[in-house]
């Protein structure tokens, strides 16, 4: 399966050192995941601050400021990931650095079938 | 073949429902990949097997007889559905169709520790791994748990459909966990059996102070764990549960009336279950690898050993109290702690402690914190006081027996 670890912690909590402490450690994983063939994709976001949402409500298209919830933890950054399962995946979580500062979400991701939405 | 021979058999199936379909469930589950369709295979096959039986006779292995035809039957629908349902063609494909996927005994016992695992996983809600363990591991049904929990049928029924729907959306495999995972793993799977007994034994709300089904179905998993995987925590916590088992007797009044451990007749304490909790105790503590309920079990067994509380061990108590908090600092343990010291040295110490708790303000809306305080109080004729902190807890108790307990505490206050 294939799953998506959202990454959830205070952006004003890090220091530039632990930040790139964390970007080190991040790369060094992404290594060992692409060896196994687990690894599909990974990278940090910019802060929220320079986040935009977009929604469209009675056919018009509103944009604002700003991320979706505002909450004391932001979305910082994901890793798109190959697993046998759950317990897999939750294994991987366990090793991202920064599952000690924040909290990792997993969600499953729904693979679409191609030809299903090609034509 | 007469209606006759067909009621017998029903009787004989029956029997064999009894011991044998929840391992062939767990079977089922691994061989399907599937809670529904396992469920609804087994229910097929035991159908089958009161028609085939009554001709043929009691096959030599009835279990693996009924595994192996509720395994077609599933096949049989997942063929026909999956020409209209494209995932039910995918699941059909990743099955294994050959008669070597039902293994021998050890892997049947497997397929039990794989599906407790499954049921407590913490990625599920607790509330839904409880739901879930009593549902799929025991063998109740919905409406049996959800008279027990005090809730509405579907608010009951709606949650083990979540809870199924996650398992499988979510990818939470039907495995014993790795070596690695098993202790945190195994530590989950025994909270949600020490919550089931005390949802038995100390029911957190409602009218009836003890709904012993859940404390002897509680009771009945820890043996199962126990058979499955002899861990000394898992050995620790049915010796903790049979130990409190004991006292059920013995700590209510016919009329349903809270009797605290030192007012209660210690000839109503059952002797078995104290005499089987005591000597797995002490296996446990032999091997000198044990955690929170083995320590937990340790205490209940010392107070077993006492013919009063005033010819109880208190030393020793503390001492283990103590080796608790080290290891799981709580305080609802210090609060404990506090009590037995009091016993041992005296309310005033007591008091000294359970004031410092409730201080820092972590146990300010925990109703025996009160309690506790209040009755120290009393002994030591602090009366106003005594009286103000029952009335705080009357305001917090949630459960009804308690609460008639602690007003009645009150009213002797005069």
């Amino acid at each position: 399966m294939k799953y998506m670890l959202l990454i959830y912690s205070e952006e004003n909590a890090w220091t530039e050192s632990e930040r790139e402490d964390c970007y080190a450690e991040s790369v060094q994983l992404t290594h060992q995941l692409q060896a196994n063939g687990q690894y599909l994709g990974a990278a940090p976001l910019q802060p929220v601050a320079t986040a935009t949402s977009v929604r469209i409500r009675n056919g018009k298209r509103l944009v604002t400021d700003g991320p979706f919830a505002e909450t004391r933890e932001q979305l910082g950054g994901y890793f798109l990931i190959n697993a046998r399962d759950l317990n897999e995946a939750i294994n991987i979580a366990g090793r991202l650095p920064t599952a000690h500062k924040g909290t990792i979400e997993i969600r499953p991701i729904i693979e679409l079938e191609e030809q299903a939405y090609a034509g | 073949m007469n209606e006759n021979t067909i009621n017998q058999m029903q009787e004989q199936v029956d029997v064999v429902y009894r011991s044998e379909s929840r391992r062939i469930f767990a079977t089922l589950i691994r061989l399907l990949g599937d809670f529904d369709l396992a469920e609804e295979a087994m229910h097929e096959a035991f159908a089958a097997a009161v028609v085939q039986w009554s001709r043929d006779g009691l096959p030599a292995n009835p279990r693996t007889w009924l595994v192996s035809v509720g395994r077609f039957k599933a096949i049989d629908t997942i063929r026909h559905r999956a020409r209209f349902d494209v995932s039910l063609a995918e699941l059909f494909q990743g099955l294994d169709v050959s008669d070597a996927a039902i293994k021998d005994d050890e892997d049947v016992e497997d397929d039990r520790l794989r599906l407790i695992f499954t049921c407590c996983h913490p990625a599920l809600s607790p509330e839904a791994q409880v739901a879930l363990t009593l549902r799929e591991v025991c063998g109740l049904t919905t409406e049996e748990i959800a008279s027990a929990f005090l809730i509405a049928v579907p608010t009951l029924a709606q949650r083990i459909v979540r809870a199924k729907t996650k398992i499988r959306n979510a990818g939470i495999p039907y495995q014993v966990p790795s070596k690695a995972d098993l202790p945190e793993r195994l530590d989950n799977v025994l909270q949600v059996i020490y919550l089931v007994f005390n949802e038995g034994y100390a029911a957190s709300s409602g009218d009836s102070l003890t709904r012993a089904d859940l404390s002897s179905e509680a009771i009945r998993l820890g043996r199962l764990l126990m058979e499955l995987l002899p861990d000394p925590e898992v050995i620790g916590l049915l010796a903790l549960m049979l130990l409190q088992e004991s006292r059920r007797t013995a700590r209510t009044t016919p009329t349903g009336d809270l009797i605290l451990l030192e007012d209660q007749d210690r000839s109503l304490w059952n002797p078995d279950q104290i005499a089987e909790g005591n000597a797995l105790v002490q296996q446990v503590l032999a091997s000198r690898r044990f955690g929170i309920y083995t320590i937990q079990a340790a205490i209940a067994s010392i107070h077993t050993a006492a013919s009063s509380p005033a010819t109880t061990a208190w030393t020793q108590i503390v001492a283990w109290y103590n080796v608790l908090l080290q290891i799981n600092p709580s305080p609802v343990i210090e609060l404990n702690r506090a009590i037995a010291i009091a016993m041992r040295d005296g309310p005033v110490a007591g008091l000294q402690l359970v004031d410092a708790i409730l201080v820092r303000g972590d146990l300010a809306d925990y109703h025996l914190a009160h309690a506790a305080r209040a009755d120290l109080c009393r002994r030591l004729d602090r009366i106003p006081e005594a009286r103000d902190a029952y009335q705080r807890a009357i305001v917090l108790v949630k459960q009804e027996p308690e609460r008639r307990f602690i007003e009645r505490r009150l009213d002797e206050l005069g």
